[in-house]
């Protein structure tokens, strides 16, 4: 009896430590973020590093302004929510309610593969066949631009939003739906009316593994976006915060200003996740309660 | 005695499943009629097929006709959502939407695209008020109808059911999950609801069918064993059967 008793205690002690692993990272993580971020900051001044509208790392006089990079990725994400989450969501709704069986299992294959694509193939795709497209169809000069990062980066949110989607829609109970049927609603209406309003908040966690997944993505976007540190505009070259930081990191000497800076850089990345999820948390809280 | 639905030679297949067998029946209108039998005997299978929810099984097959008001209601005319909406249900289990008391009332009106906002809520007061729950949740409308009691739910599903003013009130074991006080509401509440719709029950309680039934079909194995006035029914059964089943031999 006493040997089982250790043995528990043993094995949930294994389960607390590999749990603490996690939040140490986290843990790490942040207060690494926060200690080497903060000293380019205090030199920079705040306002001029956040509001800067120039970044001119190597110039004679550097110049360190991050807001054409913040601004970048803000507008990225949101092109990419904008195309993503409508495709997404009516993906999932047909996925989970419409679909027969067949179609769903080649639906559904597809989505997995997709999302099981390195980010390196979406930036190449883009890079020889979504660049030289827009510079064809809209008549510019490079297509490598805002507009290149948003089609790819909404592809690449699109496994995500779906499966959450669906996974959430088909959790709805089927009682729901049944009674609003019996009603005389038709099954899209029902869908609408009684199924998606029933799945909201999954569908805002979608939402927000979106965003999350678009901010984050530096690859894919670095080579469809021309990389260059510009005011962001549809049909030019641009930079977001994650490439800002992955471009110069390797030719940036340590202890220099310009490396400190890379670290306020992924500084105020990392608030800006934390910020989207506390938001659509707080969201989400919000409507359980209702 | 008008009849608002009428069965015939209706057979129902679940895939090999011969699940109702030859029914005949003809059911009266302003009336309750209670449907009995044990269980799998197909009453509920019977009953999903007069509003064809049984549309939504797939590999169901259906032979034979069910009229209503002498219209097939299989026929390609047939706008299968209209019939849903003359042929309300109740559910076994209370399946309130997850959304406020009026907006479960007002869902079906709403949905048949009814706008105009004084007449929504004099819809939805007086479904409340039929299904005898409107003093209970008037100071309460924009609640959630998820935090109402289960009696309570099952009486606003009526309500919801009756907001689309329908016809005919199909209802499935819709007390089998009740207390007795709440059970003996909905009671007294279908009582009442006959007066101006045809509702048809089924029922595992024989001492309900016989407490608010006008006319008793009792089912067995996917046939239709006996149909008669409630009181012939339970004082003479003409099958042994039915004998054996009302008097609790079996079942």
């Amino acid at each position: 009896m006493k040997k089982k008793q250790l043995f528990e205690n043993a094995v949930q002690a294994i389960f607390l430590l590999l749990g603490l692993v996690t939040v140490g990272c986290v843990l790490l993580i942040t207060v690494y973020l926060i200690v080497s971020g903060i000293p380019a900051i205090r030199e920079i001044g705040l306002f001029n590093f956040l509001f800067g509208k120039e970044w001119a790392s190597t110039a004679e006089e550097p110049k360190y302004g991050i807001l054409p990079f913040i601004l970048t990725s803000v507008y990225g994400t949101a092109g990419a929510i904008l195309i993503g989450v409508p495709v997404g969501f009516f993906t999932g709704v047909f996925v989970s309610k419409i679909a027969g069986k067949r179609t769903r299992a080649v639906i559904e294959s597809a989505v997995n593969l997709l999302a099981g694509i390195p980010s390196v193939v979406y930036g190449l795709v883009g890079m020889l066949v979504l660049v030289p497209g827009i510079s064809k169809i809209f008549h510019v000069p490079d297509g490598a631009s805002l507009l290149a990062a948003i089609f790819v980066l909404s592809v690449m949110i699109l496994p995500g939003i779906i499966k959450v989607s669906v996974t959430a829609l088909d959790a709805v109970p089927k009682e729901y739906e049944d009674a609003s049927l019996a009603l005389g609603a038709t099954p899209d209406e029902t869908f609408f009316r009684v199924s998606v309003p029933a799945a909201r908040s999954g569908i805002a966690a979608a939402v927000v593994l979106g965003v999350g997944r678009a901010v984050g993505e530096a690859m894919a976007v670095m080579m469809v976006a021309g990389n260059v540190a510009n005011m962001p505009s549809l049909f030019e070259s641009v930079r977001f915060l994650t490439t800002a930081v992955a471009s110069e990191m390797a030719y940036s000497s340590p202890g220099s200003l310009q490396r400190n800076a890379l670290f306020s850089i992924a500084l105020v990345l990392f608030l800006f996740i934390m910020l989207i999820n506390a938001t659509l948390n707080c969201f989400l809280k919000r409507n359980r309660e209702k | 005695m008008s009849s608002i639905l009428t069965a015939e030679d209706l057979n129902l297949w679940y895939g090999e499943t011969h699940a109702l067998k030859n029914i005949n029946m003809e059911i009266p209108d302003k009336s309750i009629t209670a449907l009995i039998g044990p269980s799998g005997c197909g009453k509920s299978t019977f009953l999903k097929t007069l509003n064809r929810m049984n549309d939504l099984i797939p590999s169901v097959k259906i032979t034979g006709n069910v009229t209503y008001n002498g219209h097939s209601i299989f026929d390609k005319d047939t706008d299968v959502n209209t019939l849903r909406r003359n042929v309300g249900m109740v559910f076994q289990k209370p399946n309130p939407f997850p959304m406020s008391i009026y907006d479960n009332v007002a869902y079906g009106p709403r949905t048949h695209g009814f706008e105009n906002r004084v007449k929504l809520d004099e819809t939805v007061e007086q479904a409340l008020r039929d299904a005898a729950i409107w003093e209970e949740v008037k100071d309460r409308l924009k609640k959630n109808a998820l935090g109402l009691s289960g009696g309570q739910q099952q009486r606003l599903c009526i309500a919801r059911a009756l907001a689309v003013r329908p016809k005919v009130l199909l209802m499935d074991e819709p007390t089998s999950a009740l207390d007795p006080i709440s059970t003996s509401r909905i009671e007294e509440l279908a009582l009442q609801l006959k007066e101006k719709y045809a509702i048809i029950i089924v029922t595992h309680n024989m001492q309900q069918a016989v407490r608010i039934s006008d006319h008793t079909a009792f089912f067995l194995l996917g046939e239709l064993i006996e149909y008669g006035k409630t009181e012939d029914i339970f004082s003479q059964p003409q099958d042994q059967r039915t004998e054996d089943y009302i008097t609790g031999r079996f079942g």
